[in-house]
């Protein structure tokens, strides 16, 4: 450890091109108040943000937790007028940085382009968990408003002290207090606290609750909510002066690759390391249990190494898994590892007895991959006993804590500086690469980073488990859906935490097992429809091999959500088509059927929504499938709707399905998206586009196959996604306020980062039907799945 | 190892270094251009693209040593400090979502106009078929294209016009 006596000038340079504003070290700096602690940084640029230890931390030891309960840690005020906002997120993508200003620099009565956000680093950003679960406004952007409230009322008694005027007979705008009636009397927030700290304690029992004495604004005077400011990271992510997480570079910095076991389940019986003892550039072999990696000096040395090394592995006495060709049938004949615990409403078992008409129909999902652009990575520093990862890691926070325990080390002496990495979906939940690079930093002694091959991310990342459903519904005379009966397995047993150290991979690979795998889950059907009889029941299934496996499930982007919906929302158009209603119809009477609505008017908006998604098609109504027409391309459009938390989405998917080829092109697409306070509709609507276009892709193309001993799924064309060629000629997304009281200003800002993706796959397979008459009852619809289908239809 | 000699977005380097190495990771690790991305090392994603004499070319399959041209990267595209205009389009079509592979779209995009300045949406879509992205932003991009197309073919004909005039 030493302390440095002023800050390295490179990295100053990085901090003002990245914050493009005065950063919080200099502010410390101007403030006197510099007690920096730095590892060995060298001269490096990719360092994030400062990392002082600041009077808002608490506790000891060279990273302590800033304090969430004291204003400083939130907001620093610099002399030239500007802000920066410290928050406890990370940004996959989404926006949700620009969001913060936006709703922050409102609280605080600041000019949104004089703020700067920093998020998700360890050291100096509070623990707000890093990113997931769509929480990021819906959740997280309270504390955030609030202190920024608390800091304008901090600064309007500082003002009126300056000023000799009542805070009631002061104005606040754009950062400058001036006095009613009086304009020329005026102080900035620079002038009063540049460069100084609040000294202010805020209270609240967690994070969450964190609050000063001001209460927030009335949304009516919020003025950059609701506008669509750019993103402030797209420029340096078009430019390429962005630095990611991929391009950490440290002096001593040396490359590692893993050796992954060969067969799934493997045991490593021998390394003859003189098989690349002699290669260039050559470090080290490390191994422990299962887990194999080399390190070399340069990136392409250990690439080859990795490949060159010879170890041997013995299989396994007892296959490790069903092929994918088998799985289903496989789940529907393994004993659940969950007891059934259905959720009953009336009594279906008798409503399907006195139905008029009785039908059930059984869907498939596969295990689809997060397959993030860019496979696994990070960076470890490990100098002066402590540890620093370089990360882009959504949790960032519970990485820190998960290897602080992996490593056995204090968690005051690690630390992880987030930067932007590739969007993964939930992927970085359970960070194997973080892991992996401070393990390998702490045996080698010298900074590593890590990367994992495509093949390694493809086979080996968390998989979102695979479905089996089975529905059966009852109609009575009328075409009325009295009774449903809704049944899912999922292959979801011992499904991964958040970066927990003893089942994170590199964790199992050492032979790392808990006395119980985590139970996993399945899901129902997330809709508001009155149907009087229904029975749900979810239940999980295990795979032979719990452990160490490549088909390891970790929450995928809205987990389990579209797999649920795939069924539920595929169903209700077999039900519309069996009662030869319109499908569209048929969802609206069910939604309108009851007068029961939650506290969130989800029932109300859920009709709102599903009205505007058919008025913004311009839907045709008429039960489906439509009459085929002759040629060989055939068009049919379906409807499909959910919510999620209290966001809903309604969506409408047009196809165009060729009969010769079997190719589905999703030609056009609606949503409309309730998620309450819109805070920055543009991204929003990006959000929701992308979104939709994710299940898309787990609609017509993804799917991680295997045989009985391995994934066989290793690159883009094993584990294809959507490419350019699918991309749909048109997208209409609107925004919907559906809220039933026009006397209320808005309901609160809900999560919008899932919702869209999950009545998705059932939008499209409705559109297929509705094309062709033939329902794909089976997750992905490539090519030959449709082709075959389409043939033994005769269409 | 030996002398190699690349020229880079208008600087030439010489570097004593393994020729087989592949490109990506000489411009990455030993000449700081770290816009090219490595995504999956087989030449099937697009994230690592540069153009050498006009085409796109996938530098994670590219051994150093079989480059014979100059090297535009990501970092290169901006003349005398202005973006070029596709990357002006991606900013105003706000393409990028998380951006890692927005490297390989932009420098793709950029050698399909280059060749082709005023494609059909056919012609975009066949031309960045093979350039992926996870966040699916697609139809941004497409748009961006269309957008940046109709900005170069603007101030061609106005130059024109000028050297008429």
């Amino acid at each position: 450890m030493k302390a440095m006596a002023s800050i390295p000038q490179q990295v100053e340079e990085v901090l003002q091109q990245r914050a493009a504003a005065p950063s919080r070290r200099n502010f410390l700096k101007s403030a006197g108040m510099l007690a920096v602690t730095f590892s060995a940084l060298g001269t490096d640029p990719v360092i994030p943000a400062a990392s002082a230890q600041t009077a808002a931390a608490s506790g000891a030891g060279p990273y302590p937790d800033p304090d969430f309960l004291q204003l400083d840690s939130w907001i620093v005020i610099h002399e030239d007028n500007t802000a920066t906002f410290y928050v406890g997120k990370t940004d996959c993508g989404q926006g949700t940085g620009t969001a913060f200003r936006q709703m922050m620099s409102d609280e605080l009565d600041i000019a949104y382009d004089k703020t700067t956000c920093i998020m998700g680093s360890t050291d100096i950003t509070v623990d707000q968990g890093g990113s997931g679960g769509s929480t990021a406004i819906e959740r997280d952007g309270w504390p955030m408003r609030r202190v920024a409230a608390e800091a304008r009322r901090v600064l309007l008694e500082m003002g009126s002290a300056r000023l000799g005027r009542p805070v009631d007979q002061l104005a606040v705008s754009a950062g400058v207090i001036t006095v009613k009636g009086d304009p020329s009397r005026s102080v900035t927030y620079g002038q009063l606290i540049g460069g100084k700290r609040f000294h202010v304690a805020l209270t609240g029992n967690n994070i969450n609750a964190t609050t000063g004495v001001a209460a927030v604004k009335p949304v009516q005077e919020l003025k950059m909510v609701g506008q669509s400011p750019q993103r402030y990271d797209i420029p340096a992510k078009v430019d390429g002066s962005l630095k990611w997480a991929v391009d950490v570079k440290l002096p001593g910095m040396v490359h590692a690759r893993n050796v992954k076991p060969p067969f799934a389940g493997a045991r490593l019986t021998g390394i003859d390391e003189s098989s690349v003892r002699s290669m260039p550039g050559f470090i080290k072999v490390v191994s422990k249990g299962n887990y194999v990696a080399v390190v070399c000096e340069r990136e392409e040395q250990a690439i080859q190494a990795s490949r060159q090394l010879n170890a041997s592995w013995e299989k396994p006495a007892t296959a490790p898994f069903p092929s994918s060709e088998d799985l289903f049938q496989y789940m529907r004949g393994a004993t659940p590892t969950s007891t059934p615990n259905p959720r009953v409403v009336g009594n279906p078992d008798a409503a399907f007895a006195s139905a008029a008409k009785v039908i059930e129909a059984e869907y498939e999902v596969p295990f689809q991959g997060h397959t993030a652009i860019g496979p696994a990575h990070a960076t470890a520093d490990p100098s002066n006993g402590l540890m620093t990862i370089y990360s882009n890691d959504m949790k960032s926070y519970g990485m820190r804590t998960g290897i602080a325990t992996f490593l056995g080390m204090p968690r005051e002496k690690v630390r992880v500086v987030w930067m932007e990495g590739p969007q993964g979906f939930g992927r970085t939940a359970a960070d194997d690469a973080g892991c992996e690079a401070a393990y390998l930093a702490r045996e080698i002694g010298r900074p590593v980073r890590i990367q994992w091959m495509r093949n390694e991310e493809t086979a080996w990342d968390t998989k979102a488990p695979a479905f089996t459903v089975q529905v059966r519904g009852g109609l009575d005379a009328g075409g009325n859906l009295v009774a449903l009966d809704y049944h899912a397995l999922a292959a979801d047993h011992n499904h991964l935490g958040y970066n927990e150290p003893d089942t994170v991979l590199i964790a199992q690979l050492m032979g790392s097992r808990r006395a119980k795998p985590a139970a996993g889950s399945a899901a129902t059907p997330s809709e508001m429809y009155a149907i009087p009889h229904r029975r749900m029941t979810a239940q999980v299934v295990s795979l032979p091999l719990v452990w160490e496996t490549p088909l390891r499930t970790g929450n995928l982007r809205d987990p389990n959500g579209p797999q649920s919906t795939f069924a539920s929302e595929s169903f209700i158009d077999e039900l519309a088509s069996a009662a030869k209603v319109d499908p569209l119809e048929f969802r609206m009477k069910l939604l309108t059927a009851s007068t029961i609505d939650d506290t969130g008017f989800k029932r109300a908006r859920s009709i709102a929504a599903v009205k505007a998604a058919a008025e913004a098609y311009g839907w045709d109504a008429r039960p489906s499938p439509k009459r085929s027409g002759a040629g060989n391309i055939l068009t049919g459009r379906g409807v499909s709707y959910a919510f999620r938390g209290q966001t809903i989405a309604a969506q409408i998917a047009e196809v165009e399905v060729n009969r010769r080829t079997g190719r589905v092109w999703v030609k056009r697409l609606v949503c409309a998206h309730d998620c309450g306070l819109v805070i920055n509709p543009e991204a929003l609507r990006h959000t929701i586009e992308c979104a939709m276009l994710h299940s898309v892709s787990r609609a017509l193309h993804e799917e991680v196959q295997f045989d009985t001993e391995k994934v066989t799924s290793l690159d883009w064309n094993s584990h294809p996604t959507l490419t350019h060629a699918d991309a749909p000629a048109r997208i209409d997304v609107v925004l919907v306020n559906g809220d039933p009281s026009p006397n209320r200003p808005d309901l609160p800002p809900y999560g919008a980062g899932e919702t869209a993706c999950k009545p998705m796959l059932a939008a499209v397979a409705n559109a297929i039907y509705d094309a062709t008459g033939v329902r794909i009852r089976r997750v992905p619809f490539r090519d030959a799945r449709v082709l075959a289908a389409l043939k033994a239809a005769r269409v | 190892m030996s002398n190699l000699t690349l020229k880079v977005n208008g600087r030439i380097h010489t570097l004593d270094i393994d020729p087989s190495t592949p490109l990506l990771y000489i411009l990455r690790n030993d000449l700081g251009l770290q816009g090219p991305r490595f995504g999956c090392g087989l030449g099937q994603c697009g994230a690592c693209t540069v153009i050498i004499n006009g085409a796109a070319i996938r530098s994670c399959i590219t051994a150093a040593s079989t480059v014979k041209g100059e090297i535009t990267t990501l970092e290169g595209l901006a003349h005398e400090g202005r973006l070029h205009p596709l990357q002006q389009a991606w900013i105003d079509e706000q393409v990028p979502q998380c951006g890692f592979c927005q490297n390989g779209q932009i420098m793709t995009a950029k050698a399909l106009l280059d060749k082709n300045p005023n494609p059909t949406d056919a012609q975009i879509r066949e031309g960045m078929s093979r350039t992926l992205c996870r966040c699916m932003t697609y139809y941004r991009i497409q748009a961006a294209i269309r957008r940046g197309a109709k900005v170069i073919a603007d101030a061609r004909a106005a130059s024109e016009k000028e050297v008429v005039a």
